[in-house]
């Protein structure tokens, strides 16, 4: 049985649903690629290649583990929001939302770990750059950078590495993960139920058979999101390169697009701020998430209220707003270490610009609760969305519109990543 | 007989359960100690001429002043300077871990991934690399150069007490 009220697809899109599926997707075709698949750096790369017109369906089994394994890193991050958004963190579901953000911790992992494993130039440089974003971390970075790639380089060693996390450990975690995260729901009488401002403790909420109510919308969500990621594998092939060269970058040389935001930030912020501090602070604060705020006056709810939508807008505006002048600062205009030679990089492109972001923040926090009237927690949800915003402004900038030397450009007039000479 | 306060005892079957929970931690902590060294990086055999190992690279008199040769295997560059001195640099760009080619026309290292400019003594000409290019020992043996390649040298800035003179 479960609340008729939680049924409407507006109020869960059926997230959760298409992670799962698409989890399913991925277990199924990755047990396939296995067959096909030759883990050394010797034949990787063969193997791979012979998806293309050897093996039949080949491509389109790589396709789909290649879009699927996207989706659900897009999916797992879009059913976070979700639960934010609804305010389903709280209380009994705190403990739920650490799962899932170790959940989402794996998704990530698993889409890294098997973006090496096609052992071309992009997956080569990706992995080479990714891994090199710890070199900037202080002290635990330069050992963990060791113990992923299995040596000082990245080289056969760090094949196997990841292959072994990709195919074991993380489906593994996964696998025994999920059910206490489905548990965890159930411990909490299904996902939340929508309570508006005044209502009481909706108590027990009308109740209709889970089947066919539930397993029914599943369903057809499940069907829909195999269905357009079949039409996407059909149309759109995984990307091949030329086999991986260690003695050859291409130009530009990125890292896996979900660390493009880090890599762009590493453009602009000093290295101890850009991948230590602010990775860390904002792991912190959604780990405490739940234990910030007291109860909601609403609960499961979309943006707490019409006015919180109204705030959380405008901090996506604020937050998207100020990310993508920093960008444009640093590109046209001379940046702060040049105005104030002389005085070290970490307070001139580390110290300096998170003071200026801080009292940006403080500014629009009070100009929120003095004219809008808006509660503590409609402004802690709208200071959340400007971070997610920078966030997302960073991740799009670093992913799609840098080019060549890593200035600016349109993603059109971008060659193909990796392609090289 | 006479019994002593219960508190003060510590029964047969008691003292046998904290053996046994002791000897339980013991296995627990070889079995961690014994993965974690399993699976922990070795450095790889130093091959002897290739990269991790010592890598002869050729007689004084090969390398002309001003000249910077490239070693593929090695992963190096063995770049003369002016003053006849040697330096060994590593190729892997000190940024983001690229490998850097040398242009000769224009006497630089230029990275193609993200525009990082060195010059032949490995000193940053241009951001975003934060230091030199990491150097390699170099020794001159009855005038032959050889590179030790196993350990990096990571350095502030250029120094004329790097450069080794024939």
């Amino acid at each position: 049985m479960v609340p008729a009220r939680t049924l409407a697809f507006t109020h869960t899109f059926g997230l959760g649903g298409m992670c799962l599926v698409a989890f399913l997707l991925l277990v199924a075709t990755g047990v396939l690629l296995l067959f096909a698949y030759e883990p050394s750096a010797g034949g990787a790369y063969d193997s791979v290649a012979s998806l293309r017109y050897e093996v039949p369906l080949g491509q389109l089994v790589r396709n789909l583990h290649r879009w699927g394994g996207n989706a659900l890193v897009v999916l797992a991050f879009l059913h976070l929001l979700r639960v934010y958004y609804t305010g389903a963190y709280r209380g009994v579901r705190s403990t739920n939302w650490a799962v899932g953000l170790f959940l989402l911790l794996f998704a990530v992992a698993g889409n890294f770990t098997g973006y090496l494993l096609p052992w071309d130039q992009l997956a080569f440089w990706a992995v080479t750059i990714a891994t090199s974003l710890l070199d900037y971390v202080p002290w635990a970075g330069p050992l963990l950078q060791r113990i992923l790639r299995g040596g000082a380089e990245v080289g056969p060693r760090t094949l196997s590495t990841f292959y072994i996390l990709h195919i074991v450990i993380l489906p593994v975690a996964l696998v025994l993960l999920l059910p206490a995260h489905f548990w965890l729901v159930r411990k909490a009488q299904g996902v939340v139920v929508p309570r508006g401002q005044g209502e009481g403790d909706p108590g027990r909420a009308p109740l209709v058979p889970a089947s066919p109510a539930l397993t029914a919308r599943e369903g057809a969500v499940a069907l829909a999101l195999l269905a357009g990621l079949l039409a996407v594998a059909l149309v759109l092939n995984a990307p091949l390169e030329a086999p991986a060269n260690p003695g050859l970058s291409p130009n530009p040389a990125k890292a896996p697009w979900y660390f493009m935001g880090f890599q762009e930030l590493l453009v602009h912020l000093h290295p101890l701020v850009a991948v230590t501090l602010l990775p860390l602070a904002a792991a912190a604060l959604l780990f405490r998430l739940p234990h910030l705020s007291a109860p909601a006056a609403t609960e499961g709810v979309w943006f707490l209220s019409r006015r919180g939508r109204r705030t959380a807008a405008m901090g996506a505006l604020v937050g998207s707003g100020a990310a993508l002048a920093g960008v444009l600062w640093d590109e046209l205009l001379p940046r702060a270490s040049e105005w104030l030679p002389g005085l070290p990089t970490l307070l001139t492109a580390g110290l300096l610009p998170l003071a200026c972001a801080a009292a940006l923040a403080w500014a629009f926090a009070n100009w929120l609760r003095r004219r809008q009237g808006a509660t503590g927690e409609e402004v802690g949800q709208a200071l959340c969305t400007a971070l997610l915003a920078v966030f997302l402004v960073l991740t799009l900038v670093g992913a799609g519109f840098r080019g060549e030397g890593m200035h600016l450009a349109w993603p059109w007039a971008l060659q193909a990543q990796g392609a090289g000479p | 007989m006479t019994e002593r306060p219960a508190q003060q005892t510590v029964t047969r079957r008691e003292a046998m359960g904290r053996i046994g929970r002791l000897l339980g931690w013991v296995v627990a902590a070889e079995c961690i100690g014994g993965t974690a060294l399993f699976l922990w990086p070795r450095k790889a055999k130093p091959q002897e001429g290739a990269y991790g190992g010592v890598v002869t690279a050729g007689p004084v008199g090969n390398f002309a002043p001003g000249q910077v040769a490239a070693f593929a295997k090695g992963q190096f560059y063995l770049a003369r300077l002016e003053d006849g001195g040697f330096l060994a640099l590593s190729r892997r760009c000190t940024h983001l871990g690229c490998t850097v080619p040398w242009d000769e026309k224009a006497k630089r290292f230029v990275c193609p991934c993200h525009a990082s400019v060195f010059d032949e003594q490995g000193a940053v000409l241009s951001a975003p690399a934060p230091r030199p290019l990491d150097l390699y020992a170099v020794t001159i043996e009855a005038g032959v150069v050889k590179v030790d390649t196993s350990t990096r040298i990571l350095r502030d800035r250029f120094d004329p007490s790097q450069v080794v003179k024939p």
